[in-house]
């Protein structure tokens, strides 16, 4: 029994969220094997033959395996899959993006954002935005699997010794082709690995204020940015800051939500923060009742006072 | 140019499930059915790019239990042409779904799929990935713009960080993301015309698929209560609490 985990990386190195699904793979119970596929991805192949745990790497290097477009990238994990117990991909947008193809093309079910490995054939999954949590058993030879990063602790980047050996990479199917991406430049922690969170809801008002009122905040403590639906619906925070059900799902150990209600969307995306702080001026904003630190304040008055105070 | 879009019936957004007290799974009975939020945009997307004029037909589909009919009269309320109901009782999965999809792309031939990106009940967010690889046709997913020219759609997709544009060889499948566009509210007199559009019904096995579970449910439990925790006066309290109890900053 061998679980295959694919590697998120930027060619160079390996992304945070590869390590939490390591750690699940090791829960399946056999070896752990890591897939890189990329161009010119030696660096990142070295760099997930370090991490803790991982027994081998396979790479695989093609000018068409960049950017992680999901008809090549499911070929090639298809093509090195046969051996495998278990397939694990992070739980983001990339991983959602190709295990399912993967999954179809070898006819087996997937299981998405995977938050216990039970045993090696059962699983705990949330439904219905984390309202209800469903242990699920799949019958399929190979498991194919999302995995909820908040669920699991990250493997150590390093005391591996893995041996990396090179994979034939799959012919371009020709279908697809990536135009351009617009990536926002942050020297913020990114919002899923932020060890602190601060996050704005629709009171903010307006995008200037938005910015104006929580940068210096979350400058102070070194916290990422988020946002509910409502504040990015309106315009007041980029679409990728969305922490809910159908955005972000974040763990932090610090989340101070600042003007938002508490929708049982949002609610999905943050309650396993392990402090959550609520600023909000309505004393029946459902975001009290899952609150450590319920301040019912004006957020414009409390915010600037907590950064005076910090 | 033929467009088939997905719909899946699903407890309403509003609705806070309650989970069984025998663990089988979630009380749904007498609770309000809607189609899926994200199923939605990617009608209210065929519509718009049939009255753009670059689709011809849009057909809306769906796969479940009889009562998909009202869900996909709203979908032809809200503008779908004709639609389609693969009607089984059995309780599908999306491999299932994708399966019996591409059933239907065979037999309809599209020129486009659109399919929300995850629904908001099982909250799996795979029956397009999977459609696409069973139909060997690209996939653009978590789709926030779409432009078709020239046999190929240029999709702008929300990935983690930003956003990503990718150009994809039609047909293709689309899923779509919340910001795609804002479904128009449906009017009575279209509610009125829906009922006579056209509604075949499939079962199943008319499409040649087995459509049985691979994954089996054993509990479905209440997530762990977060209880609430307390009320602090003011901000030198929660500085206070934050710094010396809690120990986070």
């Amino acid at each position: 029994m061998t679980a295959l985990v694919i590697a998120e990386h930027d060619n160079s190195s390996i992304k945070g969220a590869t390590l939490n699904t390591i750690t699940a793979a090791a829960q399946c119970g056999g070896e752990v094997h890591v897939l890189v596929a990329g161009t010119d991805a030696g660096g990142a192949a070295a760099a997930a033959a370090q991490i803790a745990g991982v027994a081998k790497v396979l790479h695989a290097d093609a000018a068409h395996l960049n950017h992680g477009l999901a008809e090549n990238l499911a070929a090639q994990v298809v093509a090195v899959a046969s051996s495998y117990s278990h397939i694990l991909f992070p739980a983001t947008a990339s991983g959602k993006n190709i295990a399912p193809r993967v999954a179809a093309l070898m006819d087996m079910a997937q299981l998405s954002d995977v938050t216990k490995v039970i045993s090696p054939d059962t699983f705990e999954r949330p439904i219905y935005a984390g309202n209800a949590i469903a242990h699920v058993q799949s019958g399929d030879a190979t498991k194919v699997l999302t995995v909820r990063t908040t669920g699991f602790d990250p493997a150590a980047a390093s005391g591996g010794s893995a041996a990396v050996e090179t994979v034939a990479a799959v012919a371009d199917s020709g279908l697809s082709a990536f135009v351009g991406s617009e990536i926002a430049k942050s020297d913020r922690p990114e919002l899923t690995a932020a060890k602190i969170i601060v996050s704005g809801g629709r009171a903010l008002g307006s995008n200037d204020k938005f910015m104006e009122v929580l940068t210096p905040l979350a400058d102070k403590l070194g916290a990422a940015l988020g946002a509910s639906r409502a504040a990015v619906d309106a315009g007041y925070a980029p679409n990728d800051w969305q922490v809910g059900q159908t955005g972000k799902i974040v763990a932090p150990n610090l989340y101070i939500a600042c003007g938002i209600s508490g929708a049982i969307q949002h609610l999905a995306g943050m309650k396993d923060s392990k402090v959550i702080v609520a600023i909000n001026k309505d004393p029946e904003a459902p975001i009290f009742s899952v609150a450590d630190y319920a301040l019912e304040a004006d957020l414009f008055v409390a915010v600037p006072e907590l950064i005076k105070a910090l | 140019m033929k467009v088939l879009v997905a719909v899946k019936r699903v407890v309403d957004y509003n609705v806070k499930v309650r989970v069984k007290s025998d663990g089988t799974g979630v009380d749904i009975a007498n609770v309000k059915m809607s189609m899926n939020p994200f199923d939605e945009i990617a009608v209210e997307e065929a519509v718009r790019l049939k009255e753009k004029g670059v689709v011809t037909e849009v057909i809306a589909v769906s796969c479940g239990v009889t009562q998909c009919q009202e869900t996909l009269r709203t979908a032809m309320a809200i503008g779908a042409d004709r639609a389609i109901l693969v009607e089984t009782d059995v309780e599908l999965q999306p491999l299932a779904v994708a399966k019996l999809l591409k059933a239907l792309v065979d037999k309809e031939q599209p020129g486009m799929v659109i399919v929300g990106k995850q629904a908001i009940d099982d909250d799996c967010n795979q029956t397009g990935q999977m459609l696409a690889a069973l139909a060997h046709l690209p996939q653009a997913t978590f789709a926030s713009k779409v432009e078709v020219v020239d046999g190929f759609a240029s999709v702008t997709r929300e990935v983690d960080g930003g956003l990503e544009t990718v150009k994809v060889k039609l047909p293709a499948v689309i899923t779509t993301d919340l910001r795609l566009n804002e479904p128009r509210y449906v009017t009575l007199p279209n509610i009125m015309k829906a009922k006579k559009k056209q509604l075949d019904v499939f079962k199943p096995a008319d499409l040649g698929v087995d459509v049985t579970p691979r994954i089996k449910t054993l509990s479905v439990t209440e997530p762990p209560k977060r209880s609430a925790g307390i009320k602090v006066p003011d901000v030198a309290t929660l500085v206070d609490k934050l710094k010396n109890v809690s120990k986070v900053i």
